[in-house]
């Protein structure tokens, strides 16, 4: 049953947690509970996925970007009153793979303007340190700063159409462009990922021949902005295809969603939002002749929690104050007891979520919170697991592990007369976004 | 004695994927699954190693047109799983191998300094360069950089790192809770670079890692690689594991210190070691023979004899005599990926002593690949091996060996368990850790901030 069929009351609901700095609020550090001294040491990150596993959660995301924080979308604000300095996400996730054994690990990278090549192999090598627990998260860079960090291209300064709202269509086309080529990435990402069948190491001591090459694959992607030869120099991981994901809140990030991710982070603030957005990204699922794929959409969540009532609304109350101007953040802010959270996730699951990822206002007061006290609660309503059921992030996401594309065409070609060297099923590269490597070619030719 | 005893550094390089490392042997384990990386640095820490290094190649080699599929093929992305190792030791170095043609270094300065701080001041960079279109059709910018360019752009790609680990003086997090204010400074992480190959500026996000920089390595042999080392390397991982090249390779490069300033101490030369151990020196030196066989099969040898030839030699049998037809000269066209194919500079004389030697020795085409090749750097008894390493130390050949076993991920175990204890004995290797960071297993000094905003690269007096 994939999620887009399951029924709203038998299927699990799946629940991570969004790990940022000190926590979403940015006045979080200055909290009884926070440690903004060790942020850059690795304790820190292994103290917080820990307690997210003891809570049987599925996975965690680490944040991540190419620029100082800033509460301005944009630009750097020069502030000095808020957290600012982050480490590499896949570098954090990859040091704590060793130290958990259930949980996913689901680190955000930015693809605007980074190496799918680099990327592919790295979310690879982080599942086989995991043991099949890795995870993506991809972004986009539309921030000028970042791109002269780069310096190889400009970005124009796009006011606020990322989040969705119409603003001059050439800075809406330009973002467009951005999640396209994002698009692409992913798709150069997952090839590489196929590009070696699972049983391409044969260590036949007879022929001399440690792999069979039959079964490694060039990618040959050519696309608008990069094209990428391959095969990966990582053999396929664990989970054969580590778990995509992506925030959007609007319809280009929704098509992005839709056509290349395993889950579609999304922010409604009430039920029938969320009806909304289901139904365009399941509309995009279907434009991209993906509708049977499963795609888990899961609500991005603000939490305050606390048991005593009213103590959650002062606490964000008091962290305004000190951070002089109420939080608001893209996704919806909720303050009160894990009891009225579950009432409000179920609520929201009957609109069409198969999971949410909560944003702790607080790491240090909102994680143990969801996972001592959110986390009992889902359990005694049914509607959460009370032991990790599978040992990888696809198992507890209930996504089946997929042949590589290529050993599928292969089986497809099975039956035709394969000789080495032969360069019949050579061909151009498939263009951008042409789906499951149409054209992927053999080694040898 | 006229002068102290010098210390023998010790590192673990992860077998790598070409024919040094044998595969077919009962005891190979996995060269992907992270359990073999873990018990390899496992060992290294429990001998009390400075390091662990890992190479790099970003597309598989590729012989004939197809992939080369004798030797051990694919690796794991090197920054991930040596943050993924981090976890499993507490004071092991560790070292990576990263190109600086296929990387931008705002990106590379942020997963250094974050390896960094994750490893708790352990991370070493080895930067090398590349040039050929081949590897550069796995990147958006494909094969751009002519070959005369490697190097000021490894240069500028090096200085401009520095400058954004500089660009964090290290005192600027305060993070005071009741007064509000978590950074000091507004300007954290300014930069402003412009050159020949990056123009970029902006805002540093990863502030200053423990180290100060990353440990520097440098790995290329050519005149522009041996200044670039004198210059801007902390470490050399050089290829003269003879006594004699060995010294000759120390005493020019260290010779190029004086004019950055740097006293001989600043730069180590480690040289890459392979080793086969014995109950008796005679034992070792069988096994030794064993090992170049399992080393060089049939098919590996004629694929070794195409790299010289430039043409396919597959109807040859490894077992009969030497082709009689000549090398085809020009543009290679046979193995692509590869570093080796340009060490024959003169194809037909090669051809040709290979010819006559095969003929004087009555060797097949195996016998004169396994003959010709790389002999294992030290052979002998534990005590042999240990005894003629820190010979070499003091006899200034090296200041060290980044030893490359031959079996994965069990390679290292016997040195550990047999030769680091006589070293220990010998008073040339430590029984403890001397500190936290890597630079502090190395004897190198913390890099201040006082060339903050400079060029990253020495002056040359």
């Amino acid at each position: 049953m994939t999620p887009a069929s399951a029924s709203a009351s038998s299927s699990p609901l799946h629940l991570a947690v969004a790990l940022e700095g000190t926590g979403w609020h940015p006045a979080s550090w200055r909290a009884e509970q926070a440690r903004p001294r060790e942020l850059f040491t690795a304790r820190y990150w292994a103290d917080l996925v820990a307690e997210a596993e003891r809570g049987l959660l599925d996975f965690v995301t680490f944040e991540d970007g190419l620029g100082p924080q800033s509460s301005d979308p944009y630009a750097p604000d020069g502030r000095t009153d808020q957290v600012r300095g982050r480490l590499d996400a896949v570098l954090v996730a990859a040091r704590v793979a060793p130290l958990t054994r259930h949980i996913g690990l689901v680190p955000t990278a930015v693809v605007t303007h980074t190496e799918p090549f680099h990327l592919s192999k790295a979310i690879a090598t982080l599942d086989y340190a995991a043991t099949g627990r890795a995870g993506l998260r991809v972004r986009i860079s539309a921030r000028p700063d970042e791109a002269a960090h780069f310096g190889r291209r400009t970005v124009p300064e796009l006011g606020s159409v990322v989040r969705g709202s119409r603003g001059d269509p050439a800075q809406q086309a330009a973002v467009d462009e951005l999640f396209e080529e994002a698009a692409d990435y992913v798709e150069v990402v997952r090839r590489l990922w196929d590009s070696w069948e699972d049983d391409a190491e044969i260590r036949d001591a007879a022929t001399g021949r440690f792999i069979d090459r039959h079964k490694l694959h060039y990618i040959d992607f050519q696309g608008r902005h990069f094209s990428v030869k391959g095969p990966s120099i990582t053999p396929r991981p664990p989970q054969g295809q580590p778990v995509v994901t992506a925030l959007a809140h609007g319809d280009a990030g929704y098509r992005l969603q839709a056509r290349q991710t395993d889950v579609a982070y999304v922010t409604p603030q009430d039920a029938a939002e969320a009806r909304d957005v289901v139904a365009r990204i399941r509309g995009e699922q279907e434009a991209a002749g993906r509708a049977a794929e499963p795609l888990h959409v899961f609500g991005d969540l603000t939490v305050f929690l606390d048991e005593e009532p009213g103590a959650a609304t002062d606490r964000r109350a008091r962290l305004d104050a000190l951070d002089g101007s109420p939080y608001r953040g893209d996704a919806r802010v909720f303050a009160g007891s894990a009891v009225q959270l579950a009432d409000l996730l179920q609520e929201l699951r009957s609109a069409g979520l198969s999971g949410f990822r909560l944003r702790p206002a607080v790491l240090g007061h909102d994680l143990p919170a969801i996972t001592r006290s959110l986390v009992p609660e889902l359990q005694r309503r049914g509607v959460f697991r009370r032991a990790y059921e599978a040992d990888t992030l696809r198992g507890l996401l209930g996504l089946a592990r997929p042949l590589s594309r290529y050993a599928a065409q292969r089986g497809g070609r099975r039956g035709e007369q394969h000789t080495s060297g032969a360069s019949s099923a050579a061909g151009a590269g498939a263009g951008a976004g042409a789906g499951a490597g149409a054209s992927g070619r053999d080694a040898t030719a | 004695m006229s002068k102290p005893l010098k210390q023998v550094h010790l590192a673990a390089h992860f077998p790598g994927v070409n024919n040094t490392t044998v595969w077919s042997d009962p005891e190979a384990g996995s060269h992907i699954e992270f359990e073999s990386f873990a018990h390899f640095a496992r060992t290294a820490e429990r001998a009390k190693f400075d390091f662990l290094f890992l190479a790099e190649g970003l597309r598989l080699r590729e012989h004939g047109g197809a992939i080369y599929d004798l030797d051990v093929v694919g690796r794991p992305d090197t920054f991930t799983v040596l943050a993924a190792l981090a976890a499993v030791t507490d004071r092991l170095g560790l070292t990576g191998t990263i190109n600086s043609t296929f990387n931008e270094p705002y990106e590379v300065a942020r997963q250094f300094a974050s390896l960094d701080h994750l490893s708790g001041g352990r991370s070493a960079w080895n930067v090398v360069t590349s040039w050929d279109a081949f590897t550069g059709e796995n990147f958006r910018r494909g094969g751009f950089l002519p070959q005369e360019e490697r190097y000021s752009r490894a240069e500028e790609f090096l200085s401009t790192a520095n400058e954004l680990f500089d660009s964090w003086r290290g005192d600027e997090i305060v993070a005071d809770q009741a007064a509000g204010v978590f950074l000091r400074d507004a300007k954290a992480g300014s930069f402003v670079h412009t050159g020949q190959h990056f123009d970029i500026h902006g805002q540093f996000n990863v502030p200053r890692p423990p180290q100060g920089r990353p440990v520097i390595f440098q790995a290329g042999d050519s005149e522009e690689g041996r200044e670039f080392a004198a210059s801007d390397a902390d470490a050399i991982f050089s290829r003269y594991a003879s006594l004699e090249e060995g010294r000759a390779f120390t005493a020019d490069v260290k010779r190029r210190l004086p004019k950055y300033g740097r006293e001989p101490g600043e730069l180590l030369i480690l040289p890459a070691a392979t080793f086969v151990l014995g109950d008796t020196d005679e034992e070792a030196r069988e096994l030794a023979r064993e090992v170049r066989r399992q080393q060089v099969s049939g098919a590996t040898a004629i694929r070794h004899l195409e790299f010289v030839w430039n043409r396919d030699l597959s109807a040859y049998d490894p077992d009969g005599p030497l082709p009689d037809i000549d090398p085809l000269l020009g543009e290679h066209r046979v193995a692509r990926g590869r570093a080796q194919v340009r060490m024959y500079r003169d194809p037909l004389a090669t051809a040709r002593e290979w010819r006559e030697r095969a003929a004087a020795n009555g060797w097949s085409i195996r016998d004169l690949v396994i003959e010709t090749g790389n002999r294992q750097s030290f052979v002998g008894s534990p005590a042999t091996v240990a005894r003629t390493m820190e010979e070499f130390v003091q006899a200034d050949a090296a200041d060290g060996f980044i030893l490359v076993p031959h079996i994965t991920p069990g390679g290292l175990d016997a040195f550990a368990d047999k030769v680091v204890p006589l070293l220990q004995e010998r008073g040339v290797h430590r029984t403890e850790y001397e500190g936290p960071t890597l630079r502090d297993h190395l004897g190198l000094a913390h890099p201040d901030g006082a060339r903050v905003g400079g060029t990253g690269r020495r002056t040359a007096s």
